[in-house]
C-alpha cells in the first residue's frame, strides 16, 4: 500500500484568487461581454434545453452607440425610460445621503447598491405591482420603483419612533406587505425557497400573481438556493430566481461561489430551469429579461433563473473598506460601464433627454431625499432617545405574550427606571 | 382564532365511543383540518400517495387532492423554507419531517425565519406552520431515528413546542397547533404511536384500545396549548414528563405503589407553570423525566424553574431522569433508555428523607 501511494503524484488544493488585489493593475480583457443585440430571444414557453446558449452568453441591448439593439429591446416608451432613469437617479441620491447619515452617526449601518441600480429598478417596473418580491438586502430600487415613501425607508434606517418595524431590524431590512415586499432577512439565501413556496401557494390557489426573489452570487453557495432551484423545478413554480453577480461577497470574489469554471446562469441547466445571463448594467436588458421570465411564469410555463452580470461599485456596507481587499481600479475599468450613465446616454441619443434636464432631475432627487431626511429626523435618530416603549420589545414574539415574556417585560421596565430615570417619562412604562 | 381561549370539548354521549391509536388520531386531525380550512396543506417526504412512512397521512391525498397533500423533495431546508413562503401568502402549511433526527437541515429556516418573522416584520407577515415530526426512541431506530431534540426548539424565541402523549390529546393538540398563528413544532412520540409503553420493554406491547385516552370522538375539538394534564393525582411527589415518558413514569409509580402527582406537560412552550408550581408546592418533591440527553435538556429548564419558584416548599433536591449524554445507541437501546430502574432509583432518592 505504502509503495503504491509513493508512486502517485501529490495532490494540490486550488484556492481561488481574484484578478487583482489593492494596487494591482486591472485588466478585464478576458471577460467576454459579447455584442449588444446578438443574443436570440426565444419564446417564453421554450424548453430550457433549447436555450442553453443564453445561460453562457450575455443578453445586451444598449450598444456603445447608446442605441437599443436586437430582439431583447423591450421597446419602452420614452416616458417609461425617463421614469426608469428617474428611479435609478433617486436610488443613487438616496444611497449617497444615507451613507453620509451613517458616517454622521445617525444610524449604525447602511448598504449602497451603487452600480446595481438597473437590476432592481427594472424588475420593480417589469413586474406587476402585486407580484410578490423576496429581496436580498440591496434591492432598495424595487421599493423606490413601487412608490414606497422615502420617509418610511429613512424611519426604518434610523430605527426611530416612526419606524414601522418598531426598531427591531438592522437598517435597510425593510418590510412592506402593502407593497408586496417581503421582510428582508440578514441570513443569506433564506428568501429563495420562501419565494418558491409563495409561488407554489399562488399556484395552489389558482391565483395569477407570481413571485420573484434576489440573491447575491456569493449566497448561491447556500443550501437554501439549491433547495429553491429544486422545488422550483419540481413544482414548475411561477417564480423568478434573480442572481445578482456583482463580483464580490464582502471581500470574497465570485470565484468562491464557483465562477471560475462556469456561469451562475448555467446553474439553471442542471435543474431544468430556464437560464438567462444578462448585462446587469444595461437597464433595458434587465427589464427585458425580467419581463420574459414574468411572462413565462404567468403563463404557467415555469421558473427562470437570471444572472445579472454587474459590479458592486462600493463596499459591501458601511462596515468594510473595499480598498483593503480589491483594486480601486476595478470600478473604473469595469467593461460594462455605469447603469445610470448608460440609460441617460440612451435617452439623449434618441433625442428624449439632455444634460440640463438630467442636472435638474438629479437636483430634484437630492432635494426630495433631503426633505424626507429632515422629516424623518423629527422622529429621532438611532442612539438618541429610546424611541420605542419597552413593552414593544416583547410583543410579536408570539401572537400573545406568554407568562415568561410578561415577567421579562416587567423586569425590563423596572431596569428602565434605574438606567434612564429622567428620560422620556411617558415611554417604556410598560403597557 | 386563538387556541388558548377556546376549548371545545365533545359532549358526553354525543358520539359512539371510538377507540383509535395515535396515528389514527393524527390522521383524523389532519383530515378534519384539510376539510375545514381550505388554506391548509400537508406536505413532506412520502406523505402523498404512499401516506407517510408511519401512515399518518394515509388516504389524505386521495380524499383532498394532489395540491393539498403532496410529496416533497428530500430537502428539509426546502420543506421548511417553502412553508415559510406559503405562510406569507396566507396558507397554513402542515409540513411533515419524516424523523425529528432529519430536522437539522431545516433549522435555519425554523430558527432564523419562521420563528422571527412576526417579530421582525412587526406583524406584516406571520408563519403559521405546524411542523409534525416523529421523535424519541424505543423502536431500535439507532442514532438517526431515535433522537429527542425538543430543547433545541424551546431555546428559540418564537417557536412553540407541543408533544402529545395520548390519541385523544394528539388529535386535540394537533388541531389547536394547526389553528395557532405561530409556528409550532409538533413532536409525535413514535414509540407510543400504536400503544402506550410501560418502559418494561420485555413485556408484551399493550394496544391503545385498552387505554382510556384512546377514546377519540369523531369531529372537531381542540385542546389549548399551554395547559398540562393531570395523569394521576398524589401527595408523595410531583412527576413532570411528556410524550412516551408519561406512560413509563405512570407504570413505574404504579409498580412501586407510589402515589404521585404526574403532570403530562403536553406543551413545553408555552409551559403551564401554574400547574407545575401548584403541584410541587403541595408535594414538596419533584422528579423530571425525559428521554432526551441530559445536559442542557428541557429538564434543566424545568429544574431551574421549580427551584426558583418552589425552593422553600421543597423537601428534597429536584431530580432529573434522562437519556445519557451519548448518541442514541442501537444495540444498547434499553441500557440507554431512561426506564423503570433509573426512574425507580430517582424516586427512592427523592422520597428517602
Amino acid at each position: 500500500m505504502a509503495e503504491q501511494a509513493s508512486n502517485r503524484p501529490a495532490l494540490a488544493l486550488h484556492v481561488p484568487e481574484p484578478r487583482s488585489r489593492p494596487g494591482d493593475p486591472v485588466n478585464f480583457s478576458d471577460v467576454d461581454i459579447g455584442e449588444p443585440g446578438k443574443m436570440p430571444r426565444p419564446d417564453e414557453g421554450c424548453d430550457p434545453g433549447e436555450m442553453k446558449d443564453l445561460a453562457y452568453g450575455l443578453v445586451r441591448v444598449l450598444g456603445d452607440d447608446n442605441k437599443a439593439h436586437g430582439a431583447w429591446d423591450p421597446k419602452l416608451s420614452p416616458d417609461t425610460l425617463r421614469e426608469m432613469l428617474g428611479h435609478m437617479a433617486m436610488v443613487r441620491a438616496f444611497d449617497e445621503r444615507m451613507f453620509r447619515g451613517q458616517r454622521q452617526g445617525k444610524t449604525s449601518f447602511y448598504m449602497k447598491c451603487t452600480g446595481e441600480e438597473a437590476t432592481s429598478v427594472s424588475a420593480g417596473m417589469a413586474l406587476a405591482s402585486d407580484d410578490m418580491v423576496f429581496p436580498s438586502y440591496r434591492q432598495q430600487g424595487i421599493l423606490i420603483a413601487r412608490g414606497y415613501p422615502l420617509i418610511e425607508m429613512i424611519n426604518q434606517i434610523y430605527s426611530n419612533k416612526g419606524d414601522k418595524l418598531k426598531g427591531r431590524q438592522l437598517p435597510i431590512m425593510y418590510s412592506s406587505r402593502e407593497h408586496s415586499f417581503f421582510s428582508i432577512s440578514g441570513n443569506l439565501a433564506t428568501q429563495t425557497p420562501q419565494a418558491v413556496g409563495w409561488a407554489m401557494a399562488s399556484a395552489i390557489k389558482g391565483d395569477s400573481r407570481i413571485a420573484a426573489t434576489w440573491v447575491g452570487e456569493g449566497s448561491t453557495a447556500e443550501g437554501d438556493f439549491h433547495s429553491a432551484c429544486t422545488f422550483a423545478t419540481v413544482y414548475n413554480a411561477p417564480v423568478i430566481l434573480n442572481v445578482i453577480n456583482n463580483q464580490w461577497a464582502i471581500s470574497s470574489f465570485s470565484g468562491f461561489a464557483g465562477s471560475e469554471r462556469t456561469t451562475f446562469a448555467a446553474r439553471a441547466l442542471g435543474y431544468g430551469l430556464a437560464g438567462l445571463r444578462v448585462d446587469g448594467n444595461d437597464a433595458l436588458a434587465c427589464y427585458a429579461a425580467q419581463q420574459w421570465a414574468a411572462n413565462r411564469a404567468r403563463a404557467n410555463q415555469g421558473p427562470t433563473l437570471i444572472e445579472y452580470f454587474t459590479y458592486r461599485a462600493e463596499g459591501h456596507s458601511t462596515s468594510d473598506d473595499p480598498s483593503g481587499y480589491r483594486s480601486a481600479q476595478e470600478r473604473e475599468e469595469w467593461p460594462l460601464g455605469d447603469p445610470v450613465m448608460r440609460l441617460k446616454n440612451h435617452l439623449i441619443a434618441i433625442g428624449e433627454w439632455d444634460e440640463e434636464r438630467q442636472e435638474a432631475m438629479d437636483l430634484k432627487c437630492a432635494e426630495e431625499v433631503k426633505a424626507a431626511t429632515k422629516e424623518a429626523e423629527k422622529n429621532g435618530i438611532l442612539g438618541h432617545g429610546l424611541h420605542h416603549p419597552f413593552h414593544t420589545m416583547f410583543e410579536d414574539v408570539f401572537e400573545e405574550l406568554p407568562w415568561h415574556l410578561e415577567e421579562q417585560a416587567a423586569q425590563a421596565t423596572r431596569e428602565r427606571q434605574i438606567k434612564w430615570p429622567d428620560k422620556h417619562p411617558k415611554d417604556g412604562a410598560g403597557k | 382564532m386563538n387556541a388558548q381561549t377556546e376549548t371545545t370539548k365533545p359532549q358526553a354521549g354525543e358520539t359512539e365511543e371510538r377507540r383509535i391509536n395515535m396515528i389514527e388520531a393524527i390522521n383524523d386531525a389532519l383530515d378534519i383540518m384539510l376539510e375545514r380550512d381550505p388554506d391548509t396543506i400537508v406536505m413532506g417526504e412520502d406523505v402523498g400517495y404512499f401516506g407517510g412512512v408511519f401512515r399518518a397521512t394515509a388516504g389524505l391525498q386521495e380524499k383532498h387532492g394532489k395540491t393539498r397533500v403532496f410529496d416533497t423533495p428530500i430537502s428539509e431546508c426546502g420543506i421548511i423554507g417553502v412553508a415559510v413562503g406559503m405562510g406569507a401568502y396566507g396558507l397554513r402549511p402542515i409540513p411533515e419531517i419524516q424523523f425529528a433526527d432529519y430536522i437539522y437541515p431545516g433549522l435555519d429556516q425554523l430558527i432564523s425565519e419562521a420563528a422571527r418573522l412576526r417579530y421582525r416584520s412587526a406583524t406584516d407577515y406571520i408563519s403559521p406552520m405546524t411542523v409534525r415530526s416523529p421523535f424519541g426512541g424505543g423502536i431500535f431506530g439507532g442514532q438517526t431515528h431515535s433522537q429527542s431534540p425538543e430543547a433545541i426548539f424551546t431555546h428559540v424565541a418564537g417557536l412553540k413546542t407541543v408533544i402529545p402523549a395520548t390519541p385523544y390529546d394528539a388529535k386535540g393538540l394537533l388541531i389547536a397547533s394547526i389553528e395557532d398563528n405561530d409556528p409550532v413544532i409538533f413532536f409525535e412520540p413514535k414509540r407510543i404511536y400504536n400503544g402506550p409503553f410501560s418502559g418494561f420493554y420485555d413485556k408484551p406491547v399493550e394496544p391503545w384500545k385498552k387505554h382510556k385516552d384512546s377514546v377519540v370522538p369523531e369531529g372537531y375539538y381542540k385542546i389549548p396549548l399551554g395547559k398540562a394534564r393531570h395523569v394521576t393525582e398524589g401527595e408523595q411527589l410531583t412527576v413532570l414528563a411528556y410524550g412516551t415518558m408519561v406512560h413509563v413514569a405512570e407504570a413505574v409509580c404504579a409498580d412501586k405503589g407510589i402515589e404521585a402527582d404526574i403532570l403530562d406537560l403536553r406543551t413545553l412552550m408555552p409551559l403551564d407553570i401554574e400547574a407545575i408550581e401548584t403541584s410541587v408546592k403541595r408535594t414538596g418533591r419533584c422528579l423530571i423525566v425525559h428521554e432526551a440527553t441530559r445536559t442542557s435538556g428541557f429538564g434543566a429548564e424545568l429544574s431551574a424553574l421549580v427551584t426558583e419558584r418552589c425552593f422553600y416548599h421543597l423537601e428534597a433536591p429536584v431530580e432529573r431522569v434522562t437519556g445519557f449524554d451519548t448518541p442514541y445507541p442501537h444495540s444498547l437501546e434499553w441500557a440507554y433508555f431512561p426506564g423503570p430502574v433509573r426512574i425507580g432509583e430517582a424516586i427512592d432518592k427523592i422520597l428517602k428523607d
